[in-house]
């Protein structure tokens, strides 16, 4: 039993590094400069543990490293920090062996004990991290998400250079969140002497080391000279200025003092942008792992019966929603978006077809329409395209009446299960955290999000769908990962034949960059360094 | 005096916790959770709980506030819930600039509009007068986002006399403090037209004017200081309509203040923060108002404190 562990294992390591093409560096690019980039919002936080907003993300990927990341501009996972790894045959144990002489910003050299701690602390309910939950398939977690245990069972040190983490079900997604954020690897020395406040006094083994930050105003990355992945970063600095409107910063990189303005084009100057070919050229357009989806309760009537939830899909014109938000995204019909593995292309998805719609609305005895209500959050565009759903309802003689409110109670409404009937999800819609199929499940389609307080607003809840899905993330073989996707793109289409969602659009991100940055256009829309992965791009004006 | 004193600051202090007390109501009950914001939507039932535990959001409401105000009295204003930092320190970091911008705005409302305000009064009737007025009623009645893109537009993006947003320098000052100080003159110049208008009818003008005083003479020294008193107590009015004003001008200028802290604080339902900064700008109108009582007396001595 033993002996076929140790050869399956093999076999799987010297698979790996197949599946991953690593990144080929730009031959163009040349070290040095800086840039500039800004955001509205203030940075919260940059504790790996802790920061989960939009401008944080790639700040703190580019400060701290995972044990496993991807390859820049791509879904493909790599080795981080982990330079090999093993996985058992019955996929629950791993083993990470680590990458030596890796320094932290304080030059101090990273072990397996750094690994150990970084993981206790994460799952330690005191840290009150918002990413603790993936970590749910590593054994000992419930007894640490309890309070009763102070370090994850799951989690070996062998030797200073491997660790071993044994989890209590098989989970295909493990690697992914070995490279998610939460997962990143922080020296606990640093952790203790700052205290809560290591948040503002991170300490990783990043690209990046943060060299000044003045609150409410900007903060300032500084190259790690003595960064372990040859050649990167390029830039010596970048900037972050925060508290910029997007339209200030718009005006301001036509000005010539931003490079990158993170929030992207304001709504109001899209059309002038696009409109322009000098600036136009400067936009860099690309797929984000995001669907935007009208909710139907499934626990409220009508929205009980199968025909109603069908008619409703038939009766909304998508494309008249793109135009709304000035083709910035693509129709969607399905849950997951076209760049996710596991998307199933041939798939047509409901026609729209006002008057079948409403043959299926008199099929459920419903001929007459009804009255219904559709939850919206109060910023535009939402209650915009709110208003084309409401059209588009009422074509099929269904009367909905819009409630906007601010997000925190759209989403308050949402898990309560018969307060909301319909919810129009922008604004709130869920953006992957891991380009894995199963990250569009569990919290909003499975039965583990029909809960109070839960994310699966339409309450849909099919106990055969969670056991497949269960029986996908068994799979762990790398070798198998085709036959995965194919139980992955099974679920998808088993939710549409119920469904419990209309999936309206799928967002493009639209990155505008100054003429001076260099580098692959992929890692200006980089599917998971969120907007820009700052390590591997460049200026093209440096001597 | 001292006894006026102990009595205002009394009452100030009653205000305060009067508005500590309404404000954190309101927030609790807010049907949005915050425990939901800090776990994230990956978070467990247990998870949230325990967060809700830590933080002493499953007691009663009674026990959160009496929790709050006596870390209040001890100068605890607790750490935000999202950034984790001392909320005393975040604010400290951005209140300097708050009151750069207020003191601006001051200074550009008391100069415009007070000129505004004489001018018109002298040209009483005259186009100019109506002109004036006319002027002062848009900037009354201008959204202060619309008119901070305005003047960025024009004055930063098409003439570049100014930088397009920021902070550091005077220059980075000029627009925002414009765009605050808008608002007021056009209230300071009306009410400086009619004060100076009164004034002018007294029977003091007409003997300075009679014993051949200069006309500029008799309106600097004799109308000016007289038709200007009023105003001067409504220079600490105006910093609550300034605590109002910063949310928005400070977000549109990327002014590192309080409004800005507030703003993004109120989205998240960061709890500590939005206490701190409301308790904050609620003790600098009060502490306006009193000062405008204060002063006023020193100015016209017909005014005597009780």
């Amino acid at each position: 039993m033993k002996n076929w562990l140790i050869s399956t294992a093999f076999a799987l390591a010297v698979a790996m590094p197949a599946v991953a093409q690593d990144y080929q560096p730009d031959p163009n690019a040349k070290p040095g400069g800086g840039i500039v980039v800004t955001y509205k919002d203030d940075v919260a936080t940059l504790d790996p543990a802790i920061g989960y907003d939009w401008q944080n993300w790639s700040m703190i990927k580019s400060l701290f490293d995972g044990l496993m990341d991807y390859v820049p501009g791509t879904t493909e996972l790599r080795p981080g920090l982990a330079s090999s790894y093993e996985i058992s045959g019955d996929g629950t144990v791993f083993t990470f062996h680590l990458r030596p002489g890796v320094k932290f910003h304080n030059g101090r050299e990273m072990t397996a004990e750094d690994v150990k701690y970084s993981f206790d602390r994460v799952t330690n309910p005191t840290t009150q991290s918002p990413g603790a939950g993936f970590f749910g398939s590593i054994l000992g977690y419930d007894a640490m998400a309890d309070g009763s245990a102070t370090a994850l069972e799951g989690v070996k040190v062998i030797d200073p250079m491997t660790v071993e983490v044994t989890l209590s079900r098989p989970d295909a997604t493990f690697l992914h969140v070995m490279a998610l954020n939460f997962a990143s690897i922080v020296p606990k020395e640093a952790v203790d002497a700052a205290g809560a406040d290591f948040g503002k006094l991170p300490v990783g083994t990043g690209a990046f080391k943060l060299a000044e930050w003045t609150i409410g105003q900007r903060l300032v990355f500084a190259k790690n000279t003595d960064y372990w992945r040859p050649g990167v970063p390029y830039l010596d600095q970048v900037t972050f200025e925060v508290g910029q409107e997007p339209i200030v910063a718009l005006l301001r990189l036509q000005n010539g003092e931003v490079d990158v303005p993170g929030d992207g084009i304001p709504p109001a100057k899209f059309r002038e942008v696009m409109g322009d070919p000098a600036q136009a050229a400067r936009v860099v357009v690309g797929g984000q792992l995001q669907t935007g989806y009208v909710t139907m309760n499934v626990k409220m009537a009508p929205f009980d019966k199968l025909e109603v939830r069908r008619a409703v899909n038939m009766a909304i014109n998508k494309d008249r929603i793109v135009q709304i938000i000035n083709g910035r995204a693509v129709p969607a019909n399905q849950p997951l978006p076209p760049s996710m593995p596991g998307y199933t292309k041939d798939y047509k998805g409901y026609p729209y077809d006002p008057a079948g719609a409403k043959a299926l609305l008199a099929e459920a005895g419903l001929g007459d329409g009804f009255e219904t209500e559709l939850f919206v959050m109060n910023t535009d565009p939402n209650p915009r395209i709110a208003q084309a759903i409401q059209q588009d309802l009422a074509g099929i003689g269904v009367k909905a009446s819009i409630k906007s409110l601010a997000q925190a109670n759209v989403i308050a409404a949402g898990g309560e299960p018969d307060q909301a009937p319909m919810i129009w999800s922008g604004g709130m819609a869920w953006i992957a955290d891991f380009p894995d199929p199963s990250n569009f499940y569990g919290p909003i389609l499975g039965c583990a999000g029909a809960v109070q307080g839960g994310w699966n607003w339409s309450w849909y809840c099919n106990a055969d769908l969670d056991a497949q899905a269960t029986a996908a993330d068994s799979i762990t073989d790398p070798a198998m990962v085709g036959e995965r996707m194919q139980k992955w793109s099974d679920v998808y289409m088993a939710v549409m034949r119920d469904a419990p969602w209309v999936p309206i659009f799928n967002e493009q991100r639209y990155t505008m960059k100054s003429k001076r940055m260099g580098g692959a256009d992929a890692l200006y829309v980089d599917p998971v360094s969120i907007p820009v992965n700052y390590d591997y791009v460049f200026v093209t004006d440096v001597q | 005096m001292a006894a006026y004193l102990f009595h205002r600051l009394l009452q100030s202090a009653l205000i305060l916790l009067g508005v500590s007390l309404i404000t954190f109501f309101l927030l609790y009950a807010l049907p949005a959770d915050p425990v939901r914001q800090i776990a994230g939507r990956s978070a467990t039932a247990q998870t949230v709980e325990n967060i809700r535990q830590q933080l002493g959001l499953d007691q009663p409401f009674v026990v959160q506030y009496w929790r709050y105000l006596s870390g209040l009295v001890q100068g605890d204003m607790g750490r935000s819930y999202l950034q984790k930092s001392q909320v005393s320190e975040l604010i400290a970091a951005r209140l300097p600039a708050s009151l750069l911008l207020m003191a601006g705005a001051i200074v550009f409302e008391l100069v415009l509009g007070l000129t505004m305000g004489v001018v018109a009064a002298l040209r009483r009737g005259s186009a100019t007068d109506q002109t004036l007025m006319i002027a002062s009623f848009v900037g009354v009645s201008a959204p202060q986002f619309v008119v901070g893109l305005l003047l960025l537009y024009v004055f930063a993006v098409q003439l570049g006399w100014f930088p397009i947003g920021g902070y550091g320098t005077f220059s980075h000052l000029v627009l925002p403090a414009a765009t605050m100080g808008i608002l007021g003159s056009g209230w300071y110049s009306r009410m400086m037209r009619s004060s100076m208008i009164e004034v002018l009818r007294q029977d003091y003008i007409r003997t300075a004017r009679a014993k051949g005083l200069a006309r500029y003479r008799v309106i600097l020294r004799h109308a000016l200081p007289n038709a200007i008193l009023p105003i001067i107590a409504m220079i600490g009015i105006d910093v609550g309509i300034f605590m109002g004003g910063i949310v928005v001008v400070e977000s549109v200028f990327g002014w590192p203040g309080i409004g800005q802290l507030a703003w993004q604080a109120i989205q998240r339902i960061d709890i500590p923060i939005i206490m701190g900064v409301t308790l904050v700008s609620a003790c600098a109108i009060v502490m306006g108002n009193l000062l405008a009582d204060l002063v006023t007396p020193f100015i016209d001595p017909r005014i005597r404190l009780r």
